[in-house]
C-alpha cells in the first residue's frame, strides 16, 4: 500500500513538467507553429527558476523567473520564423542549442546550492485519508495548476470564439488571412505561451522536484513533451492521459531497475518515443479522413499586403 | 481601337440607380509591387440591383482589383468610395462591417474545422455560437442552399462548399458581393442554381461584381462588365450587347485566334486500351474505380467530362503508372499490356502524361525547366547518354518548347515556380508533345490558364491527333471538350459512362450525367467501350 502510494506520488512529480511543457507546445502547434526548442526553453527556465527562487528566496518569485525566461527565449523564435520566416525546424533545433548552453552559464554559480522545495498541500483531515488523501489533496502547487492549465487551455480552445480562430490559423492561414484574421500576431502570442509554460515546466524541476540545479536536468523532457504532443493527436483530453502515462514509464523505469527486473533501462526511456510512434500509425491507420495534425503545422506564411 | 463603348456613363445601369452615387466606387485606384503595376489607375463604378462582371486574362489584376475593395490590399494610390465617402480599409473586417462580402476563387475554408465553425469565423463574433447555427440554417433555407452545419468541410464536396461560402457572404447581409470565379467548379446544373440565387441578390437590391472567364455565362448574367488588360481598365460595356468574341477581343487586346476546325481525321487502330479497370482508393475516402473499359483509337480525342473528385486523378494516376495495378491486360498500350509498369516503362512504349496539377505535380518547382524536362525526358531519347546527363539536350527541348509553345520566360532557363500558370502549363503540355507520343494523356490542359494560352494549346493538342497520336483528355470544362474531343464520356463517382459522339454530346446530357443521373433511364454505371 505505501508502495502503491508512493509510486503514484512519484508520478505524478514526473508527470507534471511533461503536462505543463506539452500544454504549451499543445496551443503553440495548433495555431501552426512547430517550436521544437521546448527542451532549450525549459533548461533555461530551470535555470532562471532556481535563480530567482534562490536570490529572492521565494518559489512563487523563481516560478515567474522561469516563465518568463521561457516566454523570452521563445521571442528570439517568434522574431525568426514569424518575423523573418525562416524555416521553423532549424530554428526550433537552433533554440534548444541555445538554450542548452545559455542554462549552463546562467546556471554555473548556482551549481551545489540549495533551497527549500515548493511545499505541499496539507489540509487536515482531507490529506489524512489513507491512500487518496495524500494523493488528491497534499501535491504541490504546481501540480494543481498544470490540471487547471490544461482545463483552461481545452474550454479555451473549443468553448472560446478566440480560441477558434487559433485553431483556424493553424489549419490554414492563407483562409485565415483572406478573412482578416491577423495570423502572425496570433501565432506570436500562442509561441510566446508555449514558452512561458515550457519555461515554467523547466522551473518546475528545481523547485519541486529536486532542490537543486544541475546543468542538464531536463535529461530530455522537452522532446518527451514534444512526443507527447504527437501522441495526444493534438487534444487536451488525450494529452494528460499521455503526460500521467509517459511520467508513469519514467519511474515505473526506476522501480523495475531497483527491483532487479531485466529489461535494459534503455528501453524503458525509449517507451514514449516508441509508444508516439504507434500511435501514429495507428492514428493514420484508422483515420476517417481530414488531418490529425494542424494542417498548415511547421509551414512558413507571409502575408502579402 | 476598342468599339463600342469606352466609358461607364455611356452604359446607363439596367436597373437605375436609388440614388444619384453609385453604391461603391475606385478613383485612379493604383497597386505597385516595386515596379510591377498590377493596377493602373482603375475607375469603376458599382450601381445596387447590378450584376458587374470584371473581366480580364490571367495577370490582368482582375485578383488584385477585389482584394483591394475587400481591404486585403492597400492601394499605392487613389480612392475607394463607398456610397460616395472616401475609405480607407484597414482590414476586411471593416470591408465587411460596411456591407461588403467577398466569395473567393480558392475557397478560404478551414477543412478540419465544421460548416458552423467556417461560417462563425467569416462574421464578425458578436453573435453567439448557437445564434449563428440557427441563422445558418434560415439563410441556407431561405436560399435553397441545404448545408449541415455539424459536418466537417473535408468530408463535402466542391458544390456543398462553394455552398458555405455563398451562406457565409450572405449572412454577412451585404449590399455588395464580390464573387471570383464562382462557377469555375460546377456543374452546369449546379451553376444554373448559382445564377438563380444571384438574379435573387440582384432583385433585393444588392450588387455583385462578378468575376469570370466564362464569357457566355457572364452575357447571360450581368447587366455591365468592366474589362481589365495588363492592370488597365480597358472598357466598360453592356455585355448583352456583346458578342463572346469581341468581349475576348477586348480582353486578349488581339484576336484570339480560333482553333481550326478539322478535316477529315484518320482513325486508325486502338493505341490505347483500358479493360476492366478496377483499382481501390489510395486513401480512406478517395474514390475507387470501378470497372472502367475504354478504347481509344489513333487520330482520336477522347474528352472525359464530370465535377473534380470523382475519379479523375485516380484514372490519370491509373493511366500513368503512378499506381501501378496487378492485372497486366488492364491497360494496353500499342498492345502491350501494361497494367503492371512502371510510369518510365510506359514512356519507352511512347505513352506522354500531362497532370492537373502543374506545379509540383507536373513540374518540381524549384528546379530549372531544363531539370524539369530531363525529369520526364529521360526514358525515351538523347537527354541521357551512359548514365550522364546531356546538358545541351535538355536546354534543347526547352528552347523548342519555349518557341513551338510561345512560352514567355524572363531568361533562357529559369525556374519552374518563376513561369505565371499559362506559361508553365504551355510549357509542360509542349514538353511531352515535342516527344511525339502515340497516346497523349492529360489532366485538365488549360485549368486556369487565360484564352490566348487555352488556343495554342488545344491546337497543339488537336495537330497531335492529326498526326496520329491517341488523346485521352479530362476536363471540367465542357466547352473545350465539346471544342476538341470527338467523343465525350463523364466520369461519376469512380465510374465512366459510355463515350457520346460529340454531336450527340449536349450540354444538357452531359451535365445529367455529370450530376450522376442517366439521360436514357439506364444506369450510367454500364461503360461501354468504344
Amino acid at each position: 500500500m505505501e508502495l502503491v502510494e508512493a509510486i503514484i506520488l512519484s508520478v505524478l512529480a514526473a508527470s507534471t513538467p511533461l503536462l505543463i511543457a506539452a500544454t504549451g507546445e499543445l496551443v503553440t502547434e495548433r495555431s501552426g507553429v512547430l517550436n521544437l526548442g521546448v527542451e532549450g526553453m525549459m533548461i533555461v527556465g530551470a535555470a532562471c527558476g532556481f535563480g530567482g527562487a534562490w536570490l529572492s528566496g521565494s518559489i512563487i518569485v523563481g516560478a515567474l523567473c522561469g516563465i518568463l525566461a521561457g516566454a523570452a527565449l521563445s521571442l528570439i523564435f517568434a522574431l525568426m520564423t514569424l518575423g523573418l520566416a525562416v524555416n521553423q525546424v532549424a530554428t526550433g533545433l537552433a533554440l534548444t542549442i541555445l538554450g542548452i548552453g545559455l542554462s549552463g552559464l546562467i546556471g554555473a554559480r548556482f551549481v551545489g546550492e540549495r533551497i527549500s522545495t515548493a511545499p505541499h498541500l496539507h489540509i487536515p483531515g482531507l490529506s489524512d485519508i489513507p491512500l487518496v488523501g495524500r494523493i488528491l489533496f497534499g501535491e504541490d502547487a504546481f501540480v494543481y495548476l498544470s490540471i487547471a492549465l490544461i482545463i483552461g487551455v481545452w474550454w479555451f480552445l473549443y468553448r472560446t470564439r478566440a480560441g477558434l480562430v487559433l485553431r483556424a490559423c493553424g489549419d490554414n492561414h492563407v483562409s485565415a488571412h483572406a478573412l482578416g484574421y491577423p495570423v502572425l500576431r496570433i501565432r506570436l502570442l500562442a509561441v510566446l505561451f508555449g514558452g512561458a509554460c515550457a519555461g515554467l515546466a523547466g522551473a518546475y524541476l528545481p523547485l519541486a522536484y529536486t532542490p537543486f540545479f544541475i546543468p542538464g536536468m531536463t535529461a530530455g523532457r522537452g522532446w518527451i513533451a514534444l512526443a507527447l504532443v504527437v501522441f495526444s493527436s493534438w487534444r487536451p483530453a488525450r494529452l494528460v492521459i499521455g503526460a500521467y502515462l509517459f511520467g508513469a514509464v519514467t519511474i515505473l523505469q526506476l522501480h523495475a531497475q531497483g527491483a532487479g527486473i531485466g529489461i535494459p533501462s534503455q528501453f524503458m526511456s525509449a517507451l514514449p518515443y516508441l509508444a508516439t510512434v504507434i500511435v501514429l500509425v495507428l492514428l493514420s491507420r484508422t483515420r476517417t479522413g481530414g488531418s490529425t495534425a494542424p494542417a498548415a503545422l511547421g509551414t512558413v506564411f507571409v502575408p502579402d499586403r | 481601337m476598342i468599339k463600342p463603348c469606352q466609358r461607364m456613363s455611356d452604359v446607363p445601369p439596367v436597373v437605375s440607380p436609388v440614388r444619384g452615387t453609385p453604391l461603391l466606387q475606385t478613383v485612379g485606384l493604383t497597386k505597385r509591387y516595386g515596379d510591377f503595376v498590377a493596377n493602373d489607375s482603375i475607375d469603376l463604378e458599382i450601381w445596387p440591383g447590378q450584376i458587374h462582371a470584371l473581366l480580364g486574362e490571367n495577370g490582368a489584376g482582375k485578383s488584385t482589383l477585389v482584394k483591394t475593395i475587400y481591404g486585403l490590399i492597400q492601394p499605392s494610390a487613389g480612392e475607394l468610395r463607398w456610397q460616395g465617402q472616401a475609405i480607407a480599409l484597414s482590414g476586411p473586417a471593416q470591408a465587411r462591417d460596411l456591407g461588403i462580402g467577398m466569395v473567393f476563387q480558392h475557397f478560404s475554408l478551414f477543412d478540419n474545422l465544421t460548416v458552423a465553425e467556417n461560417v462563425a469565423l467569416g462574421l464578425d463574433g458578436k453573435e453567439s455560437f448557437k445564434a449563428i447555427s440557427a441563422r445558418l440554417a434560415q439563410v441556407a433555407r431561405d436560399y435553397g442552399l441545404p448545408l449541415d452545419p455539424k459536418r466537417e468541410v473535408w468530408q463535402l464536396s466542391v458544390g456543398e462548399r462553394q455552398r458555405i461560402e455563398i451562406v457565409r457572404a450572405l449572412m454577412q447581409n451585404p449590399k455588395f458581393l464580390i464573387l471570383d470565379e464562382p462557377t469555375a467548379v460546377l456543374t452546369p446544373q449546379e451553376a444554373d442554381q448559382l445564377f438563380v440565387v444571384l438574379e435573387r441578390l440582384k432583385a433585393e437590391g444588392r450588387a455583385i461584381l462578378y468575376i469570370s472567364h466564362k464569357l457566355e455565362e457572364v452575357k447571360r448574367l450581368c447587366d455591365t462588365a468592366t474589362i481589365l488588360r495588363g492592370g488597365r481598365k480597358i472598357a466598360t460595356c453592356n455585355p448583352k450587347l456583346e458578342t463572346a468574341a469581341s468581349l475576348a477581343r477586348m480582353m486578349v487586346g488581339t484576336e484570339v485566334k480560333e482553333v481550326k476546325p478539322r478535316g477529315e481525321r484518320r482513325i486508325t487502330v486502338p493505341r490505347l486500351v483500358v479493360n476492366d479497370l478496377n483499382l481501390p482508393p489510395d486513401d480512406p475516402h478517395g474514390v475507387s474505380l470501378q470497372h472502367i473499359s475504354l478504347e481509344l483509337k489513333g487520330g482520336e480525342i477522347l474528352g472525359i467530362a464530370g465535377v473534380a473528385g470523382n475519379g479523375q486523378d485516380e484514372l490519370f494516376a491509373a493511366l500513368s503508372g503512378e499506381r501501378p495495378v496487378k492485372e497486366p491486360g488492364n491497360i494496353i498500350i500499342d498492345g502491350i499490356a501494361c497494367g503492371h509498369l512502371s510510369i518510365t516503362h510506359r514512356r519507352k512504349l511512347g505513352a506522354a502524361f500531362v497532370p492537373e496539377e502543374r506545379l509540383g505535380h507536373g513540374t518540381a518547382p524549384r528546379m530549372r525547366l531544363s531539370e524539369n524536362a530531363l525529369l520526364t525526358g529521360h526514358a525515351a531519347g538523347d537527354m541521357v547518354r551512359h548514365g550522364f546527363v546531356n546538358a545541351a539536350a535538355t536546354l534543347q527541348t526547352v528552347d523548342r518548347a519555349t518557341q513551338a509553345f510561345d512560352v514567355r520566360k524572363a531568361k533562357r532557363d529559369p525556374e519552374a515556380a518563376s513561369l505565371s500558370g499559362g506559361n508553365l502549363q504551355k510549357f509542360v503540355v509542349g514538353r511531352e508533345i515535342l516527344r511525339n507520343p502515340a497516346v497523349l494523356v492529360v489532366n485538365q490542359p488549360t485549368w486556369g490558364v487565360d484564352a490566348g494560352a487555352a488556343a495554342i494549346i488545344r491546337q497543339a493538342l488537336l495537330d497531335l491527333a492529326d498526326q496520329g497520336a491517341a488523346l485521352l483528355v479530362t476536363s471540367q470544362d465542357l466547352d473545350e471538350l465539346m471544342e476538341i474531343a470527338d467523343r465525350i464520356a463523364v466520369m461519376f463517382h469512380g465510374q465512366l459512362s459510355a463515350a457520346l459522339p460529340r454531336s450527340e454530346a449536349t450540354r444538357e446530357r452531359l451535365g445529367l450525367l455529370m450530376g450522376g443521373s442517366s439521360i436514357d433511364g439506364k444506369d450510367p454505371a454500364h461503360a461501354a467501350g468504344a
